[in-house]
């Protein structure tokens, strides 16, 4: 079979399975409450798939392998993170927050301090993390389309949010638990098979890595589609048809060591075992180097995986497509242990692109002379598999990777135009005087769904100009926003009874602040020294400054604490079923 | 569920309020028939009493949730140190692998996935005791 034809077969099925999913939803959702949230009534191991399906996004699903591709040992730490996160988030606000009713951050600040003003901030801070993660989502949709079918840059992200718009109107997709279960099987097996046979591929061939530069282990043939400088470790004479720092070339080039312009249009041919060079963004070094532990070629490499860790780990309980899926639990005992079937799939999971990473260093170290290393999972398949196999696998990993866009990007649809509608649209309507107290069913789920336009309008034109930083690592920074944020104020407001509305509001303001400031600053620019690794990775300092604003305001302002905060406390750490007889008690003794 | 029943959705004739019914757990029953105070009374109360049962609850929640986080933040800030000052750990190779490698992409899923079962077993041991306590006459 044609390998497009494979390739759109594969992408149409994954988008038909979503948009059918939509409209059994919109049979199903009978009410506001369904059209949210699915009926709690959803055992642990499929909320666990379904929580595992929105979680795996596009940046565990492409962004790691590229990262590892191209820097090695240290992005080891993205997939180990991303799935201790969940067990920090297991031990410190699982059981708790699901017995706190809450649905969404906001809400939970809501019922926690019972202050409309940090409901708002909260609400602010999740349409920012939820944009800066829809970001990477909607570009590797496009990095997908344009590299496995050659679709213009801006054709993937558009039908990604295009379709989850259709499934969003048609129906709260995310109430569908069933669907996103399936998402994440499917991810999990658009991986695992190409990488079993990868695996066993590589064994076949017995191929080592080697300690020197990446060489091509075949003939392959790069087009630069945007301009690039790229750096030449050693001296090498390659083929290259184009401009070549400003001169025509057609023929054999003496590339020396150092830098080098490619205009857009060029032609590189590299033979088996020339040394590639490299992208000027990414770091060229040894294979050795590429193996160690901090040889990853970055600034001050320590500092940035221990701040990477604290980000991800604490990061993990504050995004906002996270929590609505545990309240899809019927208790907090449930909640834990729908957690820990958590843990385990996404163990299993991120086994995975680690292989298609080291894998791929051996034999698509091409992608580091575009950067296109996030292109890596999509890749590899068909270059180490080739004929009918290697075209089926291409559309296979294809599918998986659309899965993870749709379903991470619909979650986090709803979530911030949950926010939005609730908190923006709903409070305009009543300024402008409309605001008529009949709220009604079908005005809501109107509003809804305009907030969805917003909700992932914006992100996809912010994704239209072209990103120096890999997939995982523009995720890797709304992790460090949610951690900088949210992970205080879950901490403090369930285990801390002293927390006031003024100290919760300073912090989130501090840390929300001082953590988008460098996010911005790292995506704009690209600082280097100190400064740079600080704002690149800025939860070793912006988290512990959150957590200190937090306490110290509250201890500032002692007669804040909500005057019901021995009730919640009660509601957020009592068993439920010791809460039933509570309430029953409280019936009986007024 | 009265969400769902809306005037219009009735049929015509039918009385123009659905009767209220009220539904209660036989539980309450049983518990209301306690004539003393009870742990749980004096929770929900807010008493002094109350309040250190529920302040141990949280305590034996809070340090079994820490000595989780520290172990989590040994074995991980643990492997990033090791392998930054000893030198040695990456020259170190299983089955033609480095041994770095073996332990962030393989080995420490499973110490995660155990560390997770520890904290469900223990949390919910923790919230037994307490209902137990609570329950007690």
């Amino acid at each position: 079979m044609n390998r497009d034809y494979a390739i759109g077969l594969a992408v149409a099925g994954v988008v038909f399975a979503t948009l059918l999913a939509g409209s059994l939803g919109l049979r199903r959702a009978r009410t506001t409450g369904d059209f949210y949230v699915a009926a709690r009534a959803v055992s642990p191991r499929w909320n666990a798939a379904a929580i595992g399906g929105e979680y795996l996004s596009a940046a565990s699903f492409l962004g790691i392998a590229g990262l590892v591709l191209a820097y090695g040992f240290d992005m080891l730490w993205y997939p180990v993170c991303y799935t201790a996160g969940y067990l920090v988030l297991l031990a410190l606000v699982a059981a708790p927050l699901r017995r706190s009713g809450a649905y969404t951050l906001p809400d939970f600040a809501q019922i926690r301090l019972g202050s409309v003003r940090v409901r708002r901030l909260a609400g602010a801070l999740v349409v920012l993390i939820g944009w800066l993660y829809l970001v990477p989502q909607l570009q590797g949709a496009s990095l997908a389309l344009r590299t496995q079918t050659g679709a213009p840059s801006w054709a993937g992200g558009l039908l990604v949010a295009v379709v989850v718009l259709a499934a969003v109107a048609m129906g709260g997709m995310r109430s569908i638990t069933f669907a996103q279960a399936l998402q994440y099987w499917l991810k999990f097996l658009a991986l695992f098979v190409p990488a079993l046979v990868l695996i066993l591929v590589w064994q076949h061939r017995g191929d080592g890595l080697g300690s020197g530069y990446p060489q091509a282990p075949q003939r392959t043939v790069v087009h630069v589609g945007s301009p690039v400088t790229v750096r030449a470790p050693v001296a090498e004479t390659l083929r290259i048809d184009g401009l070549v720092d400003g001169r025509r070339a057609t023929g054999p080039v003496h590339l020396s060591p150092g830098e080098h312009h490619l205009a857009a249009g060029t032609r590189v041919t590299l033979q088996r075992g020339d040394v590639v060079p490299v992208v000027s963004s990414l770091p060229a070094q040894r294979n050795a180097s590429w193996l160690r532990p901090l040889g990853s070629g970055q600034q001050h490499p320590l500092y940035a995986s221990l701040s990477l860790i604290l980000a991800i780990c604490l990061g993990t309980m504050g995004l906002p497509h996270v929590l609505v899926r545990f309240y899809t639990n019927p208790d907090g005992r449930d909640a834990r242990r729908t957690t820990l079937v958590v843990l385990a799939l996404l163990s299993s999971f991120y086994l995975l692109p680690t292989v298609f990473g080291a894998l791929g260093r051996r034999y698509v170290p091409d992608l580091l002379l575009t950067g296109d290393t996030d292109a890596t999972v999509l890749t590899l398949p068909g270059r180490l598999v080739g004929g009918q196999g290697g075209v089926w696998l291409s559309a296979l990993v294809t599918a998986g990777a659309f899965a993870a866009f749709l379903s991470t990007a619909s979650g986090l649809t709803v979530s911030v135009a949950g926010v939005l509608s609730q908190d923006v649209l709903r409070i305009r309507e009543r300024t402008r005087g409309s605001g008529a107290p009949d709220q009604s069913r079908a005005r809501r789920i109107r509003l809804f769904r305009v907030a969805a336009v917003a909700a992932i309008g914006v992100p996809y034109l912010l994704s239209l100009p072209s990103q120096h930083l890999g997939l995982a690592v523009v995720v890797g920074l709304a992790f460090a926003v949610a951690a900088a944020t949210f992970c205080p104020l879950l901490l403090l407001g369930i285990w801390w009874p002293r927390l006031t509305v003024a100290g919760a509001f300073a912090g989130l303001l501090a840390g929300g602040v001082l953590a988008t400031a460098a996010v911005l600053v790292t995506l704009l620019t690209s600082d280097s020294g100190w400064l740079g690794a600080l704002l690149a990775q800025p939860a070793a300092w912006a988290v512990p400054i959150t957590f200190v604003v937090m306490t110290a305001v509250s201890r500032a302002t002692p007669s804040g604490t909500p005057p019901d905060v021995g009730r919640v406390m009660v509601r957020l750490h009592a068993p439920e079923t010791l809460a039933a007889e509570l309430r029953a008690l409280d019936r009986s003794s007024h | 569920m009265t969400e769902d029943v809306d005037a219009g959705a009735l049929p015509q004739g039918a009385a123009a309020a659905p009767l209220r019914v009220r539904i209660t757990h036989p539980r309450a029953t049983a518990v209301r028939r306690a004539d003393h105070r009870t742990p749980g009374r004096e929770i929900d109360e807010q008493t002094e009493l109350g309040d250190v049962y529920m302040t141990a609850l949280i305590r034996s929640q809070r340090r079994l949730a820490g000595t989780v986080c520290a172990a989590v933040a040994v074995l991980l800030v643990g492997t990033a140190v090791v392998g930054a000052l000893v030198p040695r750990f990456a020259r170190v190779q299983l089955f033609g692998i480095p041994l770095p490698w073996l332990v962030l992409g393989l080995f420490v899923y499973p110490a995660l996935i155990a560390l997770g079962w520890y904290t469900v077993r223990n949390a919910e041991r923790n919230e037994r005791a307490f209902t137990e306590l609570v329950r007690r006459r």
